[in-house]
């Protein structure tokens, strides 16, 4: 019996996004082999890595995870020079004070501080709301018009809210995010929904990550079954890249507040495992494990 | 790609036309059909020559051999695994973790370590996730040290072992010392395989073959097989984390894709030989839970390395077709009173450990009253009749959970909000108070709710 080495040939591509303008512009996505088959094709755009910035000084973090931002907590614009200094390719900028049941800051208040951030830095802004569907049109779509042009990505874009958010992102040259709760069909269905107005290349997936021991193997299972449906059956309506936003999952479970290398590991596990299931940017929290990351996608380790 | 009933039932006597029953089935097409499911031994059939015995028995072989290290209850079961993604079915056999001892090491280190890999055990939803086997090497130069090595740890431990010396004589020597165990031997290479051969086909105990690629193995697997030694696991000898996923793909993919026995068998992985630091090893050890092998051997193990990657192992060889539930209770979080709040969900186990983790984020002691709802989340549960007013209300009832608090004040979940009305009926005594749609909200709620109460 002969040996012939069993490789592959696939039909899909995944799009290829590009976010930032300009000098700061990165391209995720456009592969059209399964994530690491290095040896059954080339694969362009390597996962990038971006890091976390909130607008206000975050509460109960671990003592490990505070003290690489000690400094600038409560300066986003230097917390997201920082990022960069670490080796982050972007940052995660999160409108936490927007939040409704927290601070309830107004729109154009957030949108202001988004545009000190983007000004501030070389590098594309992912720009995340509270998570509040209604408040989020509000103040997503203000960012949009306050940055016009500078090309960001924003979410989370859910079901419920869509329509207004990805009109302003159209209208004003911006990505979005598009977010469902860990089921494939439910992103599928949002994934349709959002192309009768945007382009593939302004959308990215985020099919929810949760961290190792609580959930993780289902976000695995969701995104490795997005890029076979993808890649290997070339269904047009799952190749969107995908972000992982993982980081704060992982530290804020019990586990990661126990010890720094259990968290480290905690965040660095889960983020392998998410790459390995084909995630096109990271969303970290700790420079520790952006650093170990960084290795895994360069082929360095 | 198995043999079908249809290529089957040509090999049975007259060609499939015999249908003499004494099988126990009505037609040899019958029996044909349950030989290529698993459903029935070739046996049964008393007609076959040995000869077409041999080929069926080879073709319905599992395409990825079941091999078992150790002996008892320690033994360890690897391969047989049916698909290259978990999705495709599930992954079957979790691969066993292995802690490196080389006989190199101080005394106390030895001892230190085989502390450590009995000692680090940890709860984990109802389960006790430890490490597997004991990895022993010969580094020393000294062939007694090697077998007092051997010796020592069968004498404290009944852990399986994986025994690993580049000299034949030493492998040897140490196998006759821990044969009842079953020990796995490595390396098997191409220039010593004919001496491994001679040395163990008379009592055969399995081997790992290493080749420089995955081609360099295939003879050697073959090798084995025709001396007789069935029981084989592979290290395709990869330097680096990229070469690893090409390697263990390219022997998944080769025995369940295309059947090609000479592969057909688990895989060894080396994390200990990979990486720099033990950080790093815990990352190569994670890409092989996924990606294969079916024993990965660490060079230190320590409880905040070794839970991650236990946790891992659980979470990637979960069934993915059976809905994770957690047992319908009322669990503690924290040390909760008679006055500690009381909450309500669904038995979805993401629901629990991401509703606990809140719980215990807010450091609130509190009640958690989890409603068995066949695994579902709270909405879909709610949507399919599995936790409606009328339903929640008799379990808050016979869980027993009016024993434990003075108050009656039960708070449910945002996202059911409507079933409020129900409750209010099925619980008279009760208040029932709506809480957050989102468990990430609960930090920021319980402490507020606690405080209202004590005013």
């Amino acid at each position: 019996m002969e040996y012939k080495a069993p490789l592959e040939t696939y039909s899909g591509k995944v799009g290829e996004v590009v976010i930032g303008k300009g000098e700061k512009a990165i391209k995720i996505g456009g592969e059209s082999v399964l994530p690491f088959h290095f040896f059954e094709g080339t694969i362009e755009n390597r996962p990038r890595i971006a890091l976390e910035v909130y607008d206000t000084e975050p509460e109960g973090w671990a003592e490990w995870v505070r003290e690489p931002y000690k400094d600038v907590l409560s300066d986003p614009a230097g917390w997201a020079k920082k990022c960069l200094d670490f080796g982050a390719d972007l940052v995660c900028l999160r409108l936490a004070s927007t939040d409704p049941a927290g601070a309830n800051a107004p729109a154009d208040k957030a949108a202001d501080m988004v545009k000190q951030v983007v000004s501030a830095i070389k590098a594309p802004v992912i720009v995340c709301g509270s998570g509040d569907e209604a408040k989020d049109v509000e103040v997503l779509t203000k960012v949009a018009e306050v940055c016009d042009g500078d090309k960001l990505l924003l979410g989370p874009v859910v079901k419920e809210n869509y329509e207004l958010i990805s009109k302003a992102a159209l209208d004003h040259g911006h990505c979005i995010i598009a977010q469902t709760p860990l089921d494939i069909n439910l992103e599928k269905e949002l994934n349709v929904k959002l192309l009768k107005s945007l382009p593939l290349d302004r959308i990215v997936i985020d099919p929810l990550s949760s961290a190792l021991g609580y959930g993780m193997e289902y976000s695995f299972t969701i995104m490795e079954r997005t890029k076979h449906i993808g890649v290997m059956f070339g269904d047009g309506t799952m190749q969107m890249p995908i972000i992982a936003d993982l980081g704060g999952e992982c530290w804020k479970t019990k586990q990661a507040k126990e010890s720094q290398e259990q968290g480290l590991l905690w965040e660095s596990v889960t983020a392998l495992s998410l790459l390995l299931a084909g995630a096109n940017i990271l969303v970290l929290r700790h420079p520790e494990s952006l650093k170990l990351m960084r290795e895994v996608v360069d082929g360095r380790i | 790609m198995a043999l079908k009933g249809t290529d089957i039932v040509k090999r049975l006597p007259e060609g499939g036309k015999k249908n003499c029953r004494e099988c126990g089935f009505p037609t040899c097409f019958a029996f044909a059909m349950k030989l290529a499911g698993a459903g029935a031994s070739l046996d049964k059939c008393p007609y076959l020559s040995p000869e077409v015995k041999a080929e069926l028995e080879d073709a319905l072989a599992p395409p990825i051999k079941l091999v078992s290290i150790g002996s008892g209850d320690n033994s360890l079961q690897i391969g047989n695994e049916e698909v290259v993604y978990r999705h495709e079915k599930t992954f079957v056999h979790q691969p066993g973790v292995a802690l490196l001892i080389s006989d190199k090491e101080a005394e106390a280190e030895v001892d230190e370590k085989i502390k450590k890999i009995k000692d680090l055990q940890f709860p984990w939803v109802g389960l006790t996730l430890r490490a597997d086997l004991l990895a022993l090497q010969f580094e020393s130069g000294d062939k007694a040290k090697f077998e007092a090595l051997v010796k020592k740890v069968c004498d404290s431990t009944d852990f399986s072992i994986v025994l690993m010396s580049e000299d034949v004589d030493a492998l040897l020597s140490a196998r006759s010392i821990c044969g009842d165990r079953k020990p796995l031997l490595y390396p098997v290479t191409k220039d010593n395989i004919d001496k491994v051969i001679s040395g163990i086909k008379d009592s055969p105990t399995p081997v790992a073959v290493r080749g420089n690629s995955v081609e360099e193995l295939i003879p050697l697997t073959v090798k084995l097989k025709d001396a007789g030694i069935e029981e084989v696991v592979l290290d395709p000898g990869s330097k680096n984390m990229q070469e690893a996923i090409r390697d263990q793909t390219l022997i998944r993919r080769a025995s369940l894709k295309q059947n090609f026995r000479p592969l057909g068998y688990p895989t060894i992985g080396f994390p200990c030989f990979l990486a720099k630091d033990e950080i790093r090893e815990i990352l190569f050890a994670a890409m092989f839970v996924i990606k294969y092998p079916g024993i990965i051997v660490l060079s230190d193990i320590d409880e905040s390395s070794l839970l991650p990657l236990l946790v891992h192992r659980l979470n990637i060889y979960t069934d993915p077709r059976i809905p994770m539930s957690v047992e319908e209770k009322v669990y503690e979080i924290g040390e909760p009173n008679e006055d500690s709040p009381v909450l309500v969900t669904s038995n979805w186990a993401l629901t629990y450990f991401i509703v606990a983790s809140e719980i215990e984020g807010s450091k609130v002691p509190t009640w958690l009253c989890v409603k068995e709802a066949e695994g579902l989340g709270v909405l879909t549960a709610w949507a399919a009749g599995k936790f409606s007013g009328d339903s929640v209300g008799p379990f808050i009832k016979k869980s027993g959970v009016e024993g434990k608090v003075k108050h009656r004040k039960l708070v449910i979940p945002g996202k059911v909000a409507r079933i409020r009305g129900e409750l209010e009926e099925a619980l008279p005594d009760w208040e029932i108070i709506v809480g957050p749609r989102e468990a990430s909200e609960i930090p920021a709620y319980l402490p507020g709710l606690v405080k209202k109460w004590k005013n």
